[in-house]
C-alpha cells in the first residue's frame, strides 16, 4: 500500500511548551485513519503540524513529496483540506459564501461548480440555507458546512479535528455516515481525531493512540478494538 | 434659503471627500483591525504624485489614473516591508510606526515639493448648474466619482471571488489560510486599495483647498469622524457618515460656532460616537449563535 501521508519526527511547540515527541505515522491512501488519545495528547497538535499552523520540526510527506517547509495555504492547494477544532465558521459571510470561497483557489470552475452539487448531495440541508448567515446555523450545520468548505477544495487527504465534539448522538451519526460515503464515493483519504474513540474506530481502518505527545501504540482498528486492556487504559470503555 | 442650500451642496462636496477619506479608513480597519493615522498623509503625498505629472505634461486624467496605480503600488509596498514584519508586535508599536509614516511623508513631500501652497487642477468644467453659484460642476463630480467608487467597491467584495476572499481572511484569518486564502497578500492588496482611494480623495479635495503638505491634517480628522458615525467596520456607513459629518459641520459651522471652530465639532462628533454609540449609525452587530 501507498502512504498518502508520511510523517517522520514530527515535533511541534507551544512557545517554550513541547506538545510534541518525534511522532512517526502514516496514512494509507483511500483509508481512513483515527488519532485516539486523551486530552492534552497532542491529537489537535499532530493535525496542526501536518498544516504548519504551528512551530514545528521533522519531515511530513504528501505522496512523496516533501511539505513540511510550505506554508498551510500552500499545502492546503496540494489537496489538504483540514477541518479545524471549533469549526472554523466565518460566521459573517453566507452558507453560499462560505463554499464559493473555495473559487478562490481553483482553477478549473466546471469542477469547482460539480462539487458544490456534490456537496448539497451529500448536505442537502445547506441548500435550503444557502442565502443565511452562517453564524446563524446550528452547531450541527455547521459542522457540516466546515466538511463542506473542506471538500469544495476538492481535496486527496481530509484532517478532521472532533467531528462529533458538541453535537447531537443523531446528528453525529448522520455526520459519520456522510463522511464514510464521502472516503468511499470520493476516494478522499481521511486522518480524524475523536474524543469518542468507538465511533471513530467503526470509520477507521487503522488506529494510532496518543499519550502525552507519543505514539503509545498503533495498528488495524481491529486489534484496538479487540484489545480490552488497551481499551480500558487509554480510550475509558 | 439660498445661504442654506448652499452649505449643504458644499457640505455635501466635503462630505464626499470626507467619506473617501474613511473608506480608505474602514478597508484597513477592517482586514487588519488597525487604525491608519498615516491614511491623510498618503493621499496628500498621492495628490503630489499627480501634480507632479501634470505639470510634466500628462492629461488629467492619466495622471488620475496612473497616480491611483502609484498609490496602490506604495500601499501594498508599505505592508509588505513595513508592517509584515510588526505582525506580531503589540498594539503602540503600530501606533508609533502608524504616526512615524504620517510625519515621513508630510516631511518627504515639504522636502521634494517645498511648503509653498499650489494650485491642483479640476477635471470638471468651470462654472455651476443653478448660474447662481450654488452647485458647482467641481462639488457634482466630487460626489458623483465618491458614489461610483462606492459603487464599484461594493461590486468588488460582493461579486469576486477575490472580494470574497479579501473578506474571509479579515473575518477568519486561520480559517482563510485553510481554505488556501493567502491571508497577508489580502492585507497587502487591502492596503493598496486604501491608498488608492486616499489618492483620489486628495485629488477631488485638492482644487478645493489647494495643495500643500498639510492639507489633509484637518480632513483626516472628519474622515475619522465619518468612519465612525457610519460604524468604522462598514463600508456603506462610511459614505453615509461622511456626506453626515459635512453637512453638519457646514451647518453647524455657519449657523452656531463659526467657522474657527468646525474642526473642534469633528472632535465633539468622535468623543460623542464613541461615548453614546461606539458602533456607529450602521456597525452591524454580528449574529452569532454559541
Amino acid at each position: 500500500m501507498t502512504a498518502i501521508l508520511e510523517a517522520t519526527g514530527l515535533s511541534a511547540y507551544y512557545g517554550p511548551v513541547r506538545a510534541l515527541y518525534e511522532v512517526d505515522f502514516r496514512i494509507e491512501t483511500g483509508g481512513v485513519t483515527a488519532l485516539l488519545g486523551a486530552n492534552g495528547a497532542g491529537k489537535t497538535t499532530t493535525l496542526r503540524a501536518v498544516c504548519n499552523m504551528v512551530r514545528r520540526s521533522g519531515t511530513t510527506k504528501l505522496n512523496g513529496q516533501d511539505i513540511s517547509r510550505l506554508a498551510t495555504e500552500d499545502i492546503v492547494r496540494l489537496g489538504v483540506a483540514h477541518v479545524p477544532e471549533g469549526r472554523g465558521t466565518f460566521t459573517g459571510l453566507t452558507v453560499e459564501e462560505n463554499l464559493k470561497l473555495a473559487f478562490h483557489v481553483r482553477r478549473d470552475r466546471a469542477a469547482a461548480n460539480r462539487d458544490l452539487d456534490l456537496v448539497f448531495t451529500y448536505f442537502p440541508r445547506l441548500k435550503e440555507r444557502v442565502r443565511q448567515q452562517a453564524g446563524t446555523l446550528s452547531g450541527g450545520e455547521q459542522q457540516m458546512l466546515a466538511i463542506s468548505r473542506a471538500l469544495m477544495l476538492g481535496p486527496k487527504l481530509m484532517l478532521l479535528d472532533e467531528p462529533s465534539f458538541g453535537l447531537a448522538p443523531l446528528v453525529v451519526q448522520e455526520i459519520f455516515r456522510i463522511l464514510r460515503s464521502i472516503n468511499e464515493n470520493e476516494h478522499v483519504s481521511m486522518l480524524i481525531v475523536e474524543q469518542n474513540a468507538a465511533l471513530a474506530l467503526e470509520l477507521a481502518d487503522h488506529v494510532y493512540l496518543l499519550e502525552t505527545g507519543r505514539v503509545v501504540t498503533s495498528g488495524p482498528s481491529a486489534m484496538v478494538q479487540n484489545d480490552e486492556a488497551l481499551r480500558r487504559a487509554y480510550l475509558g470503555y | 434659503m439660498e445661504l442654506l442650500l448652499q452649505q449643504i451642496a458644499s457640505g455635501l462636496t466635503s462630505g464626499a471627500i470626507y467619506a473617501c477619506v474613511a473608506l480608505g479608513l474602514v478597508m484597513i480597519y477592517v482586514s487588519t483591525d488597525h487604525i491608519n493615522f498615516a491614511q491623510g498623509e498618503m493621499a496628500m503625498f498621492s495628490t503630489y504624485i499627480a501634480w507632479a505629472l501634470i505639470q510634466a505634461g500628462v492629461s488629467y486624467w492619466v495622471a488620475f489614473g496612473a497616480t491611483m496605480v502609484i498609490a496602490f503600488a506604495g500601499g501594498l509596498l508599505i505592508q509588505r516591508f513595513i508592517l509584515k514584519p510588526l505582525e506580531h508586535a503589540p498594539v503602540l508599536a503600530l501606533v508609533v510606526c502608524f504616526i512615524a509614516l504620517l510625519s515621513i511623508f508630510n516631511s518627504m513631500a515639504g522636502v521634494i515639493w517645498s511648503f509653498t501652497v499650489k494650485q491642483f487642477p479640476s477635471p470638471f468644467p468651470k462654472g455651476d448648474l443653478t448660474g447662481a453659484g450654488l452647485v458647482s460642476y467641481h462639488q457634482i463630480g466630487v460626489v458623483g466619482v465618491t458614489v461610483v467608487m462606492l459603487g464599484l467597491l461594493t461590486c468588488f467584495f460582493r461579486f469576486t471571488t477575490l472580494g470574497l476572499a479579501m473578506r474571509a481572511a479579515a473575518q477568519n484569518a486561520s480559517s482563510a489560510r485553510l481554505m488556501g486564502v493567502r491571508v497577508s497578500w489580502m492585507l497587502a492588496l487591502g492596503w493598496g486599495m486604501a491608498a488608492a482611494i486616499g489618492a483620489v480623495a486628495g485629488m477631488l479635495v485638492a482644487p478645493i483647498v489647494f495643495l500643500d503638505p498639510n492639507m489633509m491634517t484637518g480632513i483626516l480628522t472628519y474622515g475619522f469622524a465619518a468612519a465612525l458615525v457610519g460604524g468604522i467596520g462598514n463600508p456603506g456607513g462610511a459614505v453615509i457618515g461622511g456626506f453626515v459629518v459635512g453637512v453638519l459641520e457646514n451647518l453647524v459651522g455657519t449657523y452656531i460656532i463659526g467657522n474657527e471652530l468646525k474642526l473642534s465639532f469633528a472632535l465633539v462628533i468622535i468623543v460623542g460616537v464613541l461615548l453614546l454609540k461606539p458602533a456607529g449609525l450602521f456597525g452591524r452587530v454580528n449574529v452569532k449563535r454559541v
